[in-house]
């Protein structure tokens, strides 16, 4: 990264147990894409047994071992462990650590102009808590009964009851979260202590500002879930029943527990995690495409302070719908009601970022650069997911669309095409400042159109499937007609998913040899106004070689009677 | 060892008010809230939503076993501790890190005790008794929250036993960034103490 500057640091200080924010965050994005890939490589496998039922797996289906896929023919258990790993790997251990451990911690202190974050010793902590957490969770294949396989949920009563690895699982979360415990602390100090002289809070670029209400989430949403997750290891190891019924019978047997418990409980703790974290996947995302909008339209975003405050709004509704996921467990009308009603609100101010975003377009000289069209096909893409959300959101259609797969194509509609789209806009857009060499537009391009058209192959069917009544959790839906007559669009979906891996390989050779040999770039190669493209490609310990002073908005672009289109928040006014 | 130093470590920030450390201990605290918010809101649920009698019922006063001498004996210990806290601190402000660290000293000595009684007169004897975790759901409840209490003074108790020891190096360098980091732990204290205050009347009272 900065070998002149740090030579005294052993090679372990400086690479491994760093306390430098950006070569945490670079640990961070690289774990964090390696799980994302591994994640992704559940779900392929996944596709061949929901596609090909009880069709042994082509060549590596003998690598799987007895145990999990016998003759290459997968097992119902080992299905339910890779659906259960794959939400849980892409969501808490993929998606949230790229967004906020990586792309927050690199971008954001760079972005306010500061040294580094306000206490580099947690930052390393966290990132180490992180990995250990993955481990741990990894670790979960190889106990007997395979990974947890109650669903990422972990719904009780089946998850009390579930083989060994719901424990691992449970202690993988429990390390999950308090590493992004310390990670929000870290983040809220930083943007509120650290940020350069003249930044005040509404010059701040729209990414810091979702950072900042992400970490807000993060701090007071996860703790419920620490306690839940507690309360279901004492159900497991203790033999407690916070989350089992009196009567509860498994197996035709009635269960020999204290009872009094309620699994309900589970689903309100969870959920109030849970759906607040769903904005923790969006938010940054969002941040992340506003900063490439604004850049490659050449204007300043339109109604930067009516999304600023549409963000603080999202931040403190999502706190109270965490129950329209639970309009089936029989809360009653009057609960409903208020769930459907805050779930309706908080689609407000979502349309408010995304329409300021649309509207940024207009009338704009746009440049097709690579991190551009990925932050252009996240508009529709996310406006596809957040409109199929409506009808979950109220009870009277809920209760058709319910656990089928139409809430699987609404959420990946959201996270897969939306967010992972902004991650790789993200990628695209912040490697020549971490690398100090540009990623090849021709491979990246090809990247993009593979990704954009293979993501809607996997998720536009489950719409159709979801809609003919096939429930999320089966393991063959031709047991039934109404599965068998959608079949067709299943196996469609899954081969949409395995192209979608193919078209992953131009990125990934993309992204190793230009680390190596892409085009050199100076420091600014994009033209941007944000205090990021200040400091030298990559920037060395400590970032700003003078002490940064901002003297105007995040996104002065195209200001008449100057030599150039962009005017950056670090350039002092003539005269 | 780094070419930089970080503003705001031991001057409070003009808009704050705070300096990072004491900043970010508030947050953490936030979150702790939310933590054992959860768990008070479980017990709510939980007693609210148990069976009027049969199996699973809410267990009566008689049925419980806790006695509110030995839990009223434990509240007085933390309050006492969390006075100490203060002097502790207070002592540092003026100066004296001798006096100082004896407070600190005293401090981590009662929440020992406070633990050797939980112990001793409570978990131990409950637990030869049967009255253990998997006994009911009111021992479900007492054991995940007073455990998770526990947890949280011994974790104090390292921190000060930090600070005491090789964490008081740092006064012969830069007394008020000691001192702060006293006023940190304080905070924690005096949180995990308020925490007890509200276990003590929901789980010996109510």
């Amino acid at each position: 990264m900065s070998a002149e500057h740090d030579s005294e640091l052993s090679f372990f200080r400086r690479y491994v147990f760093s306390l430098d924010h950006k070569v945490i965050g670079v640990q961070y994005t690289v774990t964090a894409l390696c799980f994302l890939f591994f994640g992704f490589c559940l779900m392929m496998l996944m596709r061949w047994q929901l596609a090909y039922p009880g069709e042994p797996l082509p060549i590596i289906g003998s690598l799987f071992g007895e145990a999990a896929m016998p003759g290459g023919v997968m097992l119902p258990e080992f299905y339910n462990s890779l659906g259960a790993m794959h939400g849980t790997i892409m969501v808490f251990l993929g998606v949230v650590p790229i967004l906020v451990g990586g792309f927050g911690n690199y971008v954001m202190p760079l972005q306010i102009g500061a040294a580094d974050m306000a206490f580099p010793k947690l930052n390393m902590m966290s990132y180490w808590v992180y990995a250990a957490g993955g481990v741990v969770m990894l670790t979960g294949f190889f106990v007997p009964g395979g990974a947890a396989n109650s669903g990422w949920t972990s719904y009780p009563p089946l998850s009390d009851i579930a083989t060994t690895g719901q424990t691992v699982w449970l202690f993988g979360m429990v390390l999950l979260i308090t590493s992004s415990l310390l990670g929000s602390v870290n983040f809220i100090v930083t943007i509120a202590h650290l940020r350069a002289k003249g930044l005040t809070m509404f010059r701040l670029p729209f990414f810091v500002w979702a950072q900042l209400v992400t970490a807000f989430l993060l701090l007071l949403a996860f703790p419920p879930l620490e306690a839940a997750g507690v309360m279901q290891l004492m159900d497991r190891l203790a033999g407690t029943s916070f989350f089992l019924p009196t009567g509860l019978v498994v197996s035709g047997e009635v269960q020999q527990v204290s009872g009094g418990g309620s699994p309900i409980l589970w689903q309100h703790l969870f959920w109030f995690l849970a759906h607040p974290e769903v904005y923790v996947l969006i938010l940054p995302a969002m941040g992340i495409v506003a900063e490439v909008i604004a850049n490659n339209t050449r204007k300043p975003l339109w109604g930067y302070r009516a999304m600023v405050y549409s963000t603080i709004f999202l931040g403190f509704m999502s706190f109270i719908v965490w129950a329209h996921h639970m309009f089936m467990t029989g809360m009653g009308t009057t609960i409903s009601a208020f769930f459907a009603t805050t779930t309706m609100i908080i689609s407000i101010p979502s349309v408010v970022i995304l329409t300021a975003l649309l509207i940024s377009l207009y009338q704009a000289s746009i440049r097709f650069t690579v991190p551009m069209l990925f932050a252009l096909a996240f508009l529709p893409m996310f406006a596809i997911g957040g409109l199929t959300g409506l009808p979950l959101g109220l009870p009277a259609s809920d209760i058709h669309l319910h656990d089928t797969y139409y809430v699987i194509g609404h959420f990946h509609y959201v996270v897969a095409p939306g967010t992972i789209f902004a991650i790789f806009a993200g990628v695209y857009y912040w490697f020549p400042k971490v690398t100090g060499r540009m990623m090849n537009s021709a491979l990246g391009k090809a990247h993009f159109w593979g990704s954009f058209i293979f993501m809607n192959v996997v998720f536009m069917p489950m719409f159709w499937i979801g809609l003919a009544g096939v429930s999320r959790r089966l393991y063959d839906q031709t047991a039934y007609t109404h599965g068998e007559a959608v079949q067709d669009l299943t196996i469609t979906s899954s081969w949409g998913a395995w192209m979608l891996g193919v078209a992953q390989i131009p990125f990934i050779i993309n992204f190793f040899v230009s680390a190596r040999a892409g085009k050199k770039v100076a420091e600014n190669p994009w033209d941007s106004t944000t205090l990021e493209w200040s400091a030298p490609s990559p920037p060395p310990h400590g970032n700003f070689a003078t002490e940064p002073v901002v003297y105007r908005g995040p996104y002065e672009y195209s200001v008449p009677d100057r030599s150039q289109d962009f005017f950056p928040q670090f350039t002092p006014s003539e005269g | 060892m780094s070419s930089h130093t970080l503003p705001y470590t031991v001057e409070s920030h003009p808009v704050t008010g705070l300096y990072s450390g004491k900043f970010g201990t508030w947050l953490f605290l936030a979150s702790e809230v939310m933590l054992f918010g959860a768990l008070f809101s479980s017990y709510v649920l939980l007693r609210v939503g148990a069976p009027a009698d049969g199996p699973g019922a809410w267990l009566s006063h008689e049925e419980a076993h806790l006695d509110w001498k030995i839990g009223g004996f434990n509240t007085l210990v933390l309050i006492i501790s969390s006075v100490t806290m203060v002097m502790a601190w207070a002592s540092l402000k003026m100066g004296n890190l001798k006096k100082g660290k004896t407070y600190l000293a005293v401090t981590m000595a009662l929440a020992l005790l406070f633990v050797v009684i939980k112990l001793t007169f409570e978990y131990l004897p409950h637990i030869q008794h049967g009255l253990v975790p998997s006994h009911s759901t009111f021992f479900a409840l007492y054991y995940t929250m007073t455990g998770l209490h526990a947890l949280h003074i011994i974790g104090g108790v390292v921190v000060i036993a930090y600070f005491i020891g090789p964490g008081s190096a740092l006064w012969a360098k830069n007394p008020e960034y000691y001192t702060n980091r006293i006023e940190c732990t304080g905070l924690y204290w005096h949180f995990v103490d308020l925490v007890w205050i509200f276990l003590f009347p929901v789980l010996y009272l109510l």
